[in-house]
């Protein structure tokens, strides 16, 4: 989706410095009220359930009102974001997240996470990579071309780098295509390729310094530059 | 301290068995507090969620898995170069090797600043980045101006931080889009050839594991 969470290259964000209430750019604190540390550990808790997984999340996030994604903070964003995904999978009601009182049996879920299981579940994590029948259609070295597509659902191809001209840096395997999990269709996994942009490529010849960008693209994506 | 020495032991709420009351207290709560509140006491009482689980998740990423892990893997990469040239080729099973793993750093990749080239990470699209070896993102790794300006504007945001580099250092972005999570080794300080392998570690900060820092000088000497 073409939203305001796909911020790379945008401009008129400001310094850095003024961004969090108590963090500086330095030191290892991590939460600026306690409440977010409660929507970090439902969020996590609930995302346990198997209920959802994380690329519909993530679109949920990305599809609140722009001006809202901008301004109401990170956790905000997150508790949001959950909110929605509970109703939507009708685990809460409306009226049981206005009261805060339970008035419907619950929903099955798949699990619930229990706090002895936390570090086995933490530590196994969910890779995302998986065998796939196919070859991949691109090479080691070989350029590519970054196709124009506008998708109007979730996509983890950032708007930056469209159209734009990159070599294969890495092949990473075949990974759970984020655009099709979101939506509910299944892993579908798609080879998925680091891709080295140059500086110059992304933006323009002004930039003088030499450097690159480097992102991590899934074949549909990707087209044979000619 | 790794994740292994978690065992999700952390006391029970102290309110008994209804759970309804939160681990930490609060006097003034504002909105967002009480909205936050009445969630998490909806989820308990419907059961798709246990306080004390809340309370081992919280204590496993504010107390157990942090910047300090990652800081031991680039130390191990200094002191020995078969792990350095293990990292680089497939940082997964190197960061597995020393009980790193997990939820947010199931595929990991290990870039090197050298003399030539200055590596920086960012999420340009959310907030994607290696919990297991640094633990959770600083708010200004999350923030707007950090994901958009990283990719086309990184000498200045180095800047930002106090990091300038020579002109003729070259800068490589990662932008961590996929399931793909990104730890920079720093340079080794110079003039660190004494220092034991715990002493290093303690050079090491977050920062210079994201791009955003060097490693810090040895005591006496000049960065």
């Amino acid at each position: 989706m073409n939203g305001v969470h796909d911020m790379g290259g945008l401009q008129g964000f400001g310094p850095l410095a003024a961004e969090s209430e108590t963090q500086t750019l330095h030191d290892d604190h991590l939460f600026d009220h306690d409440w977010e540390r409660d929507v970090l550990t439902m969020t996590l808790a609930m995302g346990a359930t198997g209920t959802w997984n994380l690329d519909e999340s993530r679109s949920v996030r990305e599809s609140l009102p722009p001006a809202q994604y901008l301004s109401i903070g990170y956790y905000r964003v997150w508790l949001q974001s959950l909110e929605r995904l509970l109703l939507n999978h009708q685990l809460i009601t409306a009226a049981e997240q206005a009261s805060g009182k339970s008035m419907t049996k619950a929903a099955p879920v798949k699990r619930v996470l229990l706090a002895k299981d936390v570090s086995t579940v933490l530590r196994k994590g969910a890779p995302v990579n998986r065998a796939v029948d196919s070859l991949p259609a691109f090479a080691l070295g070989e350029q590519v071309r970054v196709r124009n597509l506008h998708s109007s659902t979730h996509t983890r191809l950032p708007a930056y780098i469209r159209n734009h001209t990159g070599i294969v840096h890495k092949i990473h395997g075949a990974h759970i295509y984020p655009d099709a999990h979101a939506l509910g269709q299944g892993e579908q996994p798609q080879w998925l390729y680091n891709i080295r942009f140059s500086a110059t490529e992304l933006w323009g010849e002004q930039e003088t310094r030499r450097g690159d960008v480097h992102v991590d693209c899934w074949e549909p994506y990707l087209c044979t530059q000619s | 301290m790794t994740a292994t020495d978690k065992t999700g032991n952390t006391p029970d709420d102290p309110h008994g068995a209804a759970g309804h009351d939160h681990p930490h207290d609060h006097s003034h709560l504002d909105d967002t507090a009480l909205r936050v509140r009445s969630l998490q006491s909806l989820l308990i009482d419907k059961g798709y969620i246990k306080t004390d689980t809340l309370n081992a998740l919280i204590d496993t990423y504010e107390n157990q898995v942090g910047p300090r892990n990652g800081a031991r893997v680039v130390a191990r990469s200094w002191v020995d170069p078969q792990f350095r040239e293990w990292l680089l080729n497939d940082a997964t099973d190197a960061i597995a090797s020393l009980d790193f793993s997990g939820r947010q750093g199931e595929h990991m990749v290990a870039v090197e600043n050298t003399a030539d080239v200055h590596n920086m990470v960012v999420c340009t699209l959310c907030s994607c980045y290696p919990w297991p070896v640094l633990g959770l993102p600083p708010a200004w790794y999350k923030s707007a101006p950090y994901r958009s300006r990283v990719v086309i504007d990184p000498a200045g945001v180095l800047k930002e931080f106090g990091v300038i580099l020579p002109e003729s250092r070259r800068i490589t972005v990662w932008d961590s889009t996929a399931e793909v999570r990104y730890l920079v080794i720093p340079e080794r300080p110079s003039q660190s050839e004494h220092l034991s392998e715990e002493q290093l570690a303690a050079l090491v900060t977050r920062n210079s594991m994201i791009g955003t820092g060097l490693a810090l000088p040895v005591a006496g000497q000049s960065a």
